[in-house]
């Protein structure tokens, strides 16, 4: 499995990142369990305590949460809180971008529009 | 304290100081990572750690302990050194069973796996390994002998790519499973940058720097754009080094941005970017 790390954000953001797609993907299903650190750490080969803590800002989150002895699991609801937190995020990573950009290249309100709707 | 503690170490080489007064705390139970240029004293430090020269001044100490021709303290230590000290015409089983011999906790069981997931031939006498053979013996022997502290010296040379991956996979499953201190010496630091918690860089036989990987990567950043505007927002400002092509400049600088003029391009420097700013001599970081 491929996860290329870029280097404009930690990797535990990054990792949290990925297991955050997986679950609004639907890979890790709500109620279902999610690849233990150990298995994050040496698939992604980084190390342990940079697993551990982007599990915990999920958990923190209330997205995952712990069994003693058993794993980590999908909380009900994940999905949906995720789809919320990324629609917030949305404005300011894509909309905002888009349109600094598109004043870069000089692109009118009407060019931008008719290209949004050709999709 | 548990860990090693490297006190005031100085090491001359008759009128050479190959390091001068180097204090760092290694703490058990963390993934170290000792970078450096060649020549800068990593090999030194790591082979006065494991008594195999002495230090001009200065001590080490691991678990509080001296660790000067002491048995007991450096039993708790593993250095897989590039210098060959297992009899050469020995074969790879033979030597697995003889480290054994040197530190009881080995799982040799673990070694004879690796040794097939290597593809690695038990029978063939260590003289007549190749260079990555020679490397992953050693590798494997660091890996499964479970001493508490575990010096890795370039553990991936003469490995191929596949080999290094299996090594890095192997160490954090090591690592997961039972803990311990392992100390990565090496100068290939973007394949070992997500790995280390904490590196330790070296100089010219000096401590550069002693962070949290993570601290390092968050204290540096990087700007690019027209090179005249780059250096009037770099004015002022700590800068670590620079690239430029053509028009285009590239300026490392340490600590946050802030007020970042439109046009110019912020991105965060990699571990190996900020290593090579650091180390580079004034020739090399105008050339």
């Amino acid at each position: 499995m491929e996860l290329r790390f870029d280097s404009d954000k930690p990797i535990f953001q990054q990792l949290a990142e990925w297991i955050s797609d997986n679950i609004i993907r639907g890979a890790f299903a709500e109620g279902s369990q999610i690849p233990s650190t150990t298995e994050i750490s040496v698939t992604y080969k980084v190390n342990p305590a940079t697993a551990l803590k982007a599990v915990n800002i999920l958990v923190d989150k209330g997205v995952i949460y712990k069994k003693r002895g058993l794993g980590m699991f999908v909380a009900e609801g994940a999905c949906e809180k995720l789809m919320h937190e990324r629609q917030e995020e949305f404005y300011g990573s894509y909309i905002k971008t888009m349109l600094e950009e598109a004043e870069k290249l000089g692109l009118t309100k009407q060019q931008l529009i008719e290209m949004i709707e050709r999709g | 304290m548990r860990g090693i503690e490297i006190r005031n170490i100085t090491k001359d080489y008759g009128s050479t100081r190959a390091l001068d007064n180097v204090s760092v705390n290694i703490e058990y139970g963390r993934i170290y990572g000792l970078l450096g240029r060649n020549g800068a004293g990593k090999s030194t430090l790591v082979n006065i750690i494991s008594n195999r020269i002495f230090a001009t001044e200065g001590q080490v100490l691991i678990d509080g302990e001296p660790a000067k021709e002491n048995d007991k303290a450096l039993s708790k230590l593993f250095t897989m050194s590039e210098s060959n000290l297992l009899p050469q015409d020995m074969k790879v089983g033979q030597a697995i069973e003889l480290t054994k011999e040197f530190y009881p906790d080995m799982n040799t069981e673990c070694a004879y796996e690796l040794a097939k997931e290597f593809g690695l031939d038990l029978k063939k006498k260590l003289q007549s390994l190749s260079t990555g053979y020679t490397t992953i013996v050693k590798d494997i022997l660091g890996l499964t002998c479970n001493a508490d502290y575990v010096i890795f010296d370039e553990p991936v040379l003469g490995l191929d790519a596949n080999h290094r991956e299996l090594f890095y996979k192997k160490l954090i499953e090591r690592y997961s499973d039972y803990g311990g201190t392992f100390i990565v010496s090496t100068h290939l630091i973007d394949e070992c940058a997500s790995l280390i918690e904490r590196a330790i860089i070296i100089d010219s036989g000096k401590l550069l720097m002693d962070s949290d990987t993570e601290d390092i990567l968050a204290g540096a950043y990087t700007v690019t754009g027209a090179a005249a505007a780059v250096a009037s927002y770099a004015e002022g400002k700590e800068i670590i080094g620079s690239d430029s092509v053509g028009g285009l400049k590239s300026v490392y600088i340490k600590g946050q941005p802030e007020n970042v003029p439109a046009g110019l391009e912020v991105s965060k420097a990699s571990l190996q970017n900020i290593f090579i700013r650091l180390t580079n001599t004034d020739e090399e970081n105008n050339a």
